[in-house]
């Protein structure tokens, strides 16, 4: 690209600095990097200096300052991906391209990326920002053969287009919905518009915020504040302008729910999103999805113009008087950490994804500085069949205090892993019984940031008083080694992820970390127990959700399955460093040549 | 009834708290009535001659004398404590652990600008003691039961430390003794 490229494409984006992350992906998408002389060209363009910029691009998986390939794979690493057999596809790659994960040979690039939501149909990778699931190491040779050969990413699909709007015009990818069971929200009978322009239109907004109150409708992203409680602080705050955000920025390993609303039910989404800005006064809505779901891009757009073109969207949607209102389609760069609702404000705004401190609350004092509600997918969803049926049906769905239904991400150990649209209340029990799943030893609920569940508890209940979740259930059979495999992995997860502002987050998991791998080792005592459980009660201090959950995999499993941590720890001694003279001191006598005496 | 005995060294450091210790003044006339000193730079005795109370560690371990060292304190005192920045993380000297050591020693003996060794002589000698592969903190080693902050940690922290440990009463710091910046 040259510099007038640039220039066009900063043009395009009116030379603002909040649009920097649009911007990076723009001028990325040429090469796969970003060189030095292009951030020069960027910053001076916007008028902010290259450390600005850098800083940015830094935070985020997905932008490179190296060239990372003419094809560029990212393969996924989550849990899941490693209980479906990743690190042969992985060895695969490293042996047929002759270089590490993080390197580059013969122009093709591997690199290790977080949960790309399709632990359903794991391994998976996003190669030049497409989805490849189900891989083999066979798979891995075939690919890297293609790419030899010059094929386009397109031409390297083994397999059909995937089920039902994944192998529509505008997405043509192999990704599989998974569906095994639908309700509200999965509805197969859901008519376009037709609640917007013949309900909608006759609610004043305060009707719709009271029919959400009354719904007991609450965020279903895994936090579960009230829905309508947030719009009517929205409402009421002053501000000349308010923003709508939908939260699509599904990040939580083993977590793929969104994905297929995104595929299957777009226009309920994006009604619910016109719902949502009519309660709170809203004239702009964003919709932040994050990058690894980039290529359903233009399918969205697609629908998007679709209602603009039926009168639901842009000025006077459903023909709503002095009501006027717009998406646009935001997106991330790969970071977890965004999905937080103030770092996806802050990414939004062409920043490093860092949580902001609160108060004030983003509804309050959002996006640019003005009064935004944040909503996740399936809330916004929720909504629209409120609006249907109203309040008080759904609120005849489920429990007293989580209402509704939830959408269930399941995967793991399982015959049957999918999407499972269920009332709250259910039991973990009845869940792995829907699954077809048997020998199960543990239930991750709620991702890496939930809990570690064990059989003792099988019984209880998903909701928000007794066990919450976003969605997320990955099954762990008798076979997995629940510390090596998974409370390791998790916690490689939040080193990765942390965004490094609260020291706290930034440290204790690596701490932790080194602590299991020493109890692994059969170094730990029993003082290394009690540090990780000290160290672990400190996240609370941290600022976000993030850091506050971080050390989730060890506390959990530290509670449920104090047994297999107990059974590897050195009883007869109290401290034991692990230090070991001969190994630390070989590299230094090799180099002066000389022979160890210890 | 004998008077407490402490211990002090100082490992990979740069004597800095030690000169902080010093910095208590006229407290010292008090704390020699308090304690006796045993194996310290305070009054030279080089090796242990009985087993001590208190073990003050200034410094992180860089090489196999500092481990020997740390290991013949933790036998002999009953309290060990790491005693600011560098026996607590390493400090200024852990800068070198983002580098292999056979890069630093590269560096230092060979092919820095300002080295001059024509012969290529390494520092090989069995007497000299081995280089770890990373500069390592106290409690990775030994078992440390306190650890003291700051570069150094300041003089009126180290007097209200020692004060508590000598007499067993529980160690109050307030908030400006432990506020560094």
């Amino acid at each position: 690209m040259t510099t007038t490229e640039i220039q066009t494409v900063l043009k395009k984006f009116r030379n603002d600095k909040t649009r920097l992350v649009d911007i990076l992906l723009e001028i990325q998408s040429e090469n796969g990097f970003i060189s030095k002389q292009k951030i020069e060209t960027i910053a001076e363009g916007l008028d902010i200096s290259e450390v600005d910029v850098e800083q940015t691009m830094s935070f985020y998986h997905f932008f490179s300052c190296k060239p990372r390939g003419k094809y560029t794979i990212y393969l996924n690493n989550s849990l899941v991906a490693m209980m479906k057999g990743r690190e042969k596809v992985a060895d695969a790659f490293e042996k047929e391209l002759g270089c590490k994960f993080g390197e580059v040979a013969e122009d093709i690039g591997i690199f290790d990326t977080s949960c790309i939501g399709m632990s359903d149909q794991e391994p998976a990778a996003l190669i030049n920002g497409k989805v490849f699931t189900n891989l083999t190491s066979f798979r891995a040779r075939e690919i890297i053969r293609d790419m030899r050969k010059g094929m386009e990413v397109e031409e390297m699909y083994a397999n059909t287009f995937g089920d039902s709007k994944n192998s529509s015009k505008l997405v043509r990818s192999v990704v599989r919905n998974h569906i095994k069971r639908t309700g509200p929200i999965l509805d197969q009978n859901f008519q376009t518009g037709k609640i917007l322009q013949k309900q909608l239109a006759l609610m004043t907004p305060e009707e719709v915020i009271n029919e959400v109150k009354r719904s007991h409708l609450r965020g279903r992203g895994g936090a579960g504040f009230p829905t309508g409680i947030k719009w009517e602080f929205c409402r009421r705050a002053t501000g000349k302008k308010k923003y709508l955000f939908c939260n699509a920025d599904e990040g939580e390993p083993g977590t793929f729910k969104d994905r297929v609303i995104l595929t299957e039910k777009p226009e309920m989404l994006f009604e619910g999103m016109v719902v949502a800005a009519y309660a709170i006064g809203a004239s702009e809505g964003i919709l932040y999805l994050r990058y690894e779901y980039s290529y359903l891009k233009d399918y969205l757009e697609d629908v998007l113009d679709k209602m603009r073109k039926d009168g639901n969207l842009g000025k006077n949607p459903a023909g709503i008087k002095d009501f006027n209102f717009d998406i646009r389609i935001q997106l991330g760069a790969g970071a977890y950490i965004c999905g937080e609702e103030s770092a996806l404000i802050e990414s939004a705004e062409g920043k490093r994804g860092e949580p902001r401190n609160r108060p004030p609350f983003p509804v309050e004092k959002g996006y640019l500085g003005f009064p935004t509600t944040v909503n996740n997918v399936e809330t916004l969803c929720s909504v629209v069949k409120v609006i249907q049926n109203g309040g008080e049906w759904l609120r005849n769905m489920g429990t007293k205090d989580s209402t509704g239904t939830k959408v269930l991400s399941i995967s793991g150990d399982c015959l049957f892993p999918g999407i499972y649209e269920l009332e709250w209340g259910f039991s973990i029990n009845t869940i792995l019984e829907m699954a077809g799943a048997h020998n199960t030893q543990a239930v991750q609920i709620g991702g890496p940031s939930g809990a570690l569940v064990n059989p003792d508890q099988f019984d209880r209940i998903l909701c928000y008083s007794d066990l919450a979740t976003g969605g997320s259930m990955i099954i762990l059979d008798e076979s997995r080694d629940l510390l090596k495999d998974v409370v390791m992995n998790f916690t490689d997860f939040f080193i990765e992820e942390s965004c490094g502002s609260c020291v706290p987050c930034r440290n204790i998991p690596t701490l932790l970390k080194n602590k299991l791998t020493r109890i692994l080792e059969g170094k730990g005592t029993m003082k290394d127990f009690e540090d990780s459980q000290n160290w672990a009660n400190m996240m609370q201090i941290n600022r976000c959700g993030l850091g506050h959950t971080a050390a989730n995999p060890i506390i959990t499993s530290l509670e449920n399955f104090r047994h297999l941590y107990e059974d590897k720890i050195q009883k007869h001694k109290d401290f034991d460093s692990g230090f070991d003279i001969a190994s630390a001191v070989a590299e230094s006598c090799e180099f002066v040549d000389r022979d160890p005496n210890i | 009834m004998s008077k407490p005995v402490i211990a002090t060294t100082s490992l990979a450091g740069c004597f800095g708290c030690h000169m902080s210790f010093l910095d208590i003044d006229d407290r010292l006339l008090d704390l020699i009535e308090l304690v006796e000193f045993n194996k310290s730079p305070i009054d030279d005795i080089k090796t242990f001659t009985k087993d001590c109370d208190i073990g003050l560690i200034e410094g992180g371990c860089c090489n196999t004398e500092n481990i020997h060292l740390l290991k013949e304190f933790r036998k002999r005192c009953k309290i060990l404590v790491s005693f600011g920045e560098c026996a607590i993380m390493g400090g200024l000297p852990a800068m070198r652990n983002d580098i292999s050591v056979k890069e630093c020693l590269e560096e230092a003996y060979l092919s820095g600008p300002s080295t001059v060794n024509e012969d290529k002589i390494l520092p090989n000698d069995e007497e000299l003691p081995m280089i770890l592969d990373r500069v390592y903190p106290c409690h990775e080693i030994v078992k440390m039961d306190y650890h003291l902050p700051g570069c150094p940690p300041t003089a009126d922290m180290i007097w209200i430390v020692l004060h508590a440990l000598i007499l067993d009463v529980d160690i109050e710091l307030p908030y400006e003794v432990i506020k560094y910046d």
